[in-house]
């Protein structure tokens, strides 16, 4: 029992790092209703913005996270400035955005191999290796903060999408970007945010993972596990999206603990194979009508 | 002929068949996938299965490699093709993810060290002639009644279904063609290196087919054989400059998009007939710029 609460509590704290990619995937996702592939590229620089805030410039860690998570709100507006804003103005096809994505994502992944190299990197120990003991579970202080960062960004983000007027701007945009235009609804605004919001929250989780495991260019890559969360969930929910990482994130512990740890990865495509088959719709999903 | 130049030849051609069928599914049918690589890796699986543990000749098993490869893209097409949204993306990125760890953890078939001593049973003419099918396969395909319904269905999926074409049915025919034509191709790859390796199989390679196609021109297979020589050759004689490579790709791609979206080649066929049409219309603007040259001149006659 012991043991099974410990991967739950493990499994707790990667999904909701998970959790963070998948929200931001999620809400670009539902603004924009095609699948940003660049997010992975947002999440690996937000890996080494941080890695080399603390490395490199020898800043506190709370310096280097808030460095790394600006870096990357920057660098997601600018990639949705230069590589989608002029195929939405042209009102291009959802094939040009997602190719345009791909483009992104192989220059990001390769810009960092060509100039700091394929090398692995090990964050330096910023929180010690000790555990804290909560009844019978030890909890490493990562994943405790990891947990407590995630929950309070993703508290902050529903109260910002369900209270502020820039919140339900973006849920009528997500409902209908031309009617929202026509409300005066500043679409173009309401796009920048979103993408703002997605890059802020994959830096906070590039940097997470650099720490949990190490960074690399092909760090990104795990955001494909975010693309499976958001339709175990359902595409395009948020709620769903937060619900799916979760999920996978344990089940993914308790593969890993229970069966074999190589299991761990494929169990994700396992899961989103049953759910596409069984329940495309996602867990908290309610349509998969088009938007035309 | 050197056996290096060769070697890239045969390369080539075995990367335009793999092409060929993305170019179908993307260019014509309008369907992204990031998992081609997990088709040519099934092809050359079972193609080396069936000539190497089960002893049968060479093209049954680039037959065997083409129709698994279809098999499996007929399964992911059966789950996500009738869904709106992204589901297909991301089922073949997960797809294409799923195989190559599958393979990684098969360790009957090598596991993830690979699987040397399958027998070079590819020449250059088996892919030369392949190659020759393949396209005229596909010029027929793609200017029969089924591939103009599949340009219809990625030009206004909405209208296409309106005027009574059966989207999904479409869709899925693209998609079973091109995984085809990636599983062939997997056969071929792997009695040419005549060693395969899960890793050869990633999303790298996956990214790899569908900029060919981009940079050929979505829609155009002159475009794709073009982009599938061209693309193939040139990383061999920059091989200095390798590692900026994909930093340019990545940025080509982008631009592509952005000014020039149906890539070099973009609709416009390289046959006879439209090099005839391209050079009579040059002739005519030339002999109406001649004649408003004259004009002009007349003109200026006048002016003075």
């Amino acid at each position: 029992m012991a043991q099974f609460l410990q991967q739950m509590v493990n499994g707790l704290s990667i999904g909701s790092v998970y959790a963070l990619m998948a929200v931001g995937y999620s809400l670009v996702y539902s603004v924009m209703n095609f699948s940003n592939f660049a997010h992975g590229g947002v999440i690996m620089f937000g890996a080494y913005f941080g890695f080399f805030g603390i490395t490199l410039l020898k800043l506190p860690f709370p310096a280097a996270f808030v460095l790394a998570f600006v870096g990357t709100a920057i660098l997601a507006v600018l990639i949705e400035r230069i590589a989608y804003k002029p195929l939405r103005e042209r009102k291009a096809p959802f094939l040009y955005f997602i190719i345009s994505a791909m483009g992104a994502s192989i220059f990001l992944e390769n810009i960092i191999i060509a100039t700091i190299g394929p090398t692995f990197r090990t964050y330096p120990d910023v929180f010690g290796r000790s555990s804290i003991a909560l009844g019978p579970v030890a909890v490493g202080r990562l994943d405790l903060i990891m947990f407590a960062v995630s929950a309070v960004c993703l508290t902050g983000l529903v109260l910002f999408v369900e209270k502020t007027r820039m919140g339900r701007a973006i849920q009528a945009s997500a409902y209908n970007m031309k009617a929202a235009a026509l409300m005066g609804v500043n679409t173009d605004r309401v796009v920048m945010i979103v993408f703002a919001i997605g890059g802020m929250l994959a830096g906070i989780a590039g940097v997470f993972f650099g720490m949990k495991y190490t960074v690399y260019p092909q760090i990104g890559n795990i955001t494909t596990k975010s693309f499976v969360a958001a339709v175990f969930g359902g595409l395009g929910s948020l709620p769903g999206a937060v619900l799916g990482s979760i999920l996978l994130g344990i089940i993914e512990t308790l593969v890993a603990g229970y069966l074999s740890s190589q299991f761990r990865d494929l169990i994700a495509f396992v899961i989103l194979i049953g759910v596409l088959v069984f329940r495309p719709t996602g867990i908290m999903g309610k349509t998969t009508e088009d938007k035309a | 002929m050197s056996s290096y130049i060769e070697g890239i030849i045969m390369l080539s051609g075995i990367n335009l068949i793999a092409v060929l069928g993305l170019s179908l599914l993307t260019g014509f049918a309008g369907l992204f996938s990031f998992g081609h690589a997990g088709f040519m890796a099934i092809g050359a699986y079972s193609a080396a299965i069936c000539t190497t543990i089960l002893k049968l000749p060479f093209a049954v098993g680039i037959a065997a490699g083409g129709a698994t490869a279809a098999g499996a893209s007929w399964l992911i097409g059966r789950a996500t093709l009738k869904l709106k949204g992204d589901y297909f993306c991301i089922a073949t990125l997960g797809f294409g993810e799923a195989i190559r760890l599958i393979l990684d953890n098969f360790q009957g078939l090598g596991g993830a060290r690979g699987w040397p001593g399958i027998p070079p049973s590819t020449t250059i003419w088996n892919i030369l002639i392949l190659d020759v099918i393949g396209v005229a396969l596909l010029a027929n395909l793609v200017r029969s009644r089924h591939g103009r319904n599949m340009i219809a269905v990625r030009e206004e999926e909405l209208a296409a279904q309106v005027a009574g074409i059966d989207v999904f049915k479409y869709k899925m025919l693209a998609l079973v063609v091109s995984a085809a034509y990636a599983g062939v191709a997997g056969s071929l790859l792997a009695h040419y290196m005549t060693f395969i390796q899960p890793k050869m199989f990633s999303m790298v390679k996956s990214t790899e087919l569908t900029i060919i196609v981009i940079f050929g021109g979505l829609g155009s297979i002159s475009g794709s054989v073009l982009g599938a020589v061209v693309l193939t050759f040139l990383p061999e004689l920059l091989r200095a400059v390798d590692k900026w490579r994909l930093v340019v790709y990545g940025l080509a791609v982008i631009g592509i998009m952005i000014g020039r979206p149906r890539g070099l080649m973009g609709g416009f066929e390289l046959t006879p007939a439209s090099l005839r049409r391209h050079f009579a219309d040059r002739k005519e603007a030339k002999a109406a710029k001649a004649a408003q040259v004259a004009e002009d001149a007349e003109l200026g006659k006048d002016g003075l």
